[in-house]
């Protein structure tokens, strides 16, 4: 049998890994895999305790994580491709429009 | 030849964990972002076979189609129509890195003694207790379809209009402005 506590350090490292690329990463569309690594830590979180408590409520969830997974790399990729358009770039630091 | 017959499912956990993870160290660490994305993929699977381990088959199913299909195919389309000859060349990491790489580790050094802490040595439940629905013992998808279409209908349709919003809004983004047509 597998201990629960297995599952959460994978998880944990890959939210970790998420987050290190979130903040390292330059190229925009790197910085979005990023952001489907944290939510794929996030689904494996929701199955581990699924099977952990016995309730299957925990694999109903990553179900709808998936969904506004796919949606938020749509309009992410989206936007890349319109930012591709504008500035013949993908690096975050060459949008400094907004910037206060 | 017993110890691995007495601990086969820890080792192929081990084995999908390490597929994940070097999955993952590879979105952060690799320039290039094709290889990023091909190592995307492979953290994708291997999150999909821990999935099977913790009987959430219809969920490994999902995740190989909508991520490993659909969400990759989006990604590599996305790198190949943005020329990546020329982006790939430019600096690949924001500088500096060392507060990135502080935050990283300290994130999971602290979770993961957390989480040892708080379940170290807890097994789980028997897979049969997941898929008892009623008294009556299902199957993994059907079981998830019970919970869904009748406790969860409400975030389902929900959902699905999130869907659709997100599809109108990305076809608004990528469509090209036609001549003489204001932003």
């Amino acid at each position: 049998m597998i201990p629960t506590h297995w599952y959460f350090v994978v998880s944990v490292a890959m939210l970790a890994c998420g987050v290190a690329g979130l903040l390292l990463r330059r190229n925009f569309i790197t910085v979005l895999m990023s952001v489907e690594l944290i939510l794929n830590a996030a689904n494996l979180n929701f199955v581990a305790f699924a099977r952990q408590l016995g309730d299957l409520t925990g694999q109903v969830f990553p179900v709808f994580v998936i969904t506004i997974a796919a949606a938020e790399a749509a309009i992410g990729l989206g936007i890349i491709v319109q930012l591709a358009r504008l500035k013949a770039t993908v690096a975050l630091d060459s949008v400094k429009e907004m910037r206060g | 030849m017993d110890f691995l017959v007495a601990h086969f499912a820890q080792l192929v956990f081990v084995f999908l964990a390490a597929v994940s993870l070097a999955g993952a160290l590879g979105v952060v660490l690799l320039r290039q972002p094709v290889h990023a994305a091909l190592s995307l993929l492979a953290s994708f699977l291997g999150v999909a076979g821990l999935f099977v381990l913790a009987h959430g088959e219809f969920l490994a199913a999902v995740q190989v189609l909508v991520y490993a299909g659909g969400v990759m195919v989006l990604f590599l389309f996305v790198i190949m129509f943005v020329n990546v000859r020329a982006a790939h060349k430019e600096q690949q990491y924001l500088r500096p890195l060392v507060p990135g790489a502080v935050v990283g580790s300290l994130l999971f050094a602290a979770l993961a003694l957390g989480a040892v802490w708080a379940l170290g040595g807890r097994a789980g439940a028997q897979p049969g207790a997941l898929t008892a629905v009623e008294g009556e013992q299902l199957g993994n998808t059907e079981a998830v379809a019970w919970l869904l279409y009748r406790d969860y209908l409400l975030p389902f349709e929900v959902v699905s209009v999130l869907l659709l919003v997100a599809m109108v809004g990305a076809i608004v983004l990528g469509a090209k402005k036609r001549e003489g047509e204001r932003a």
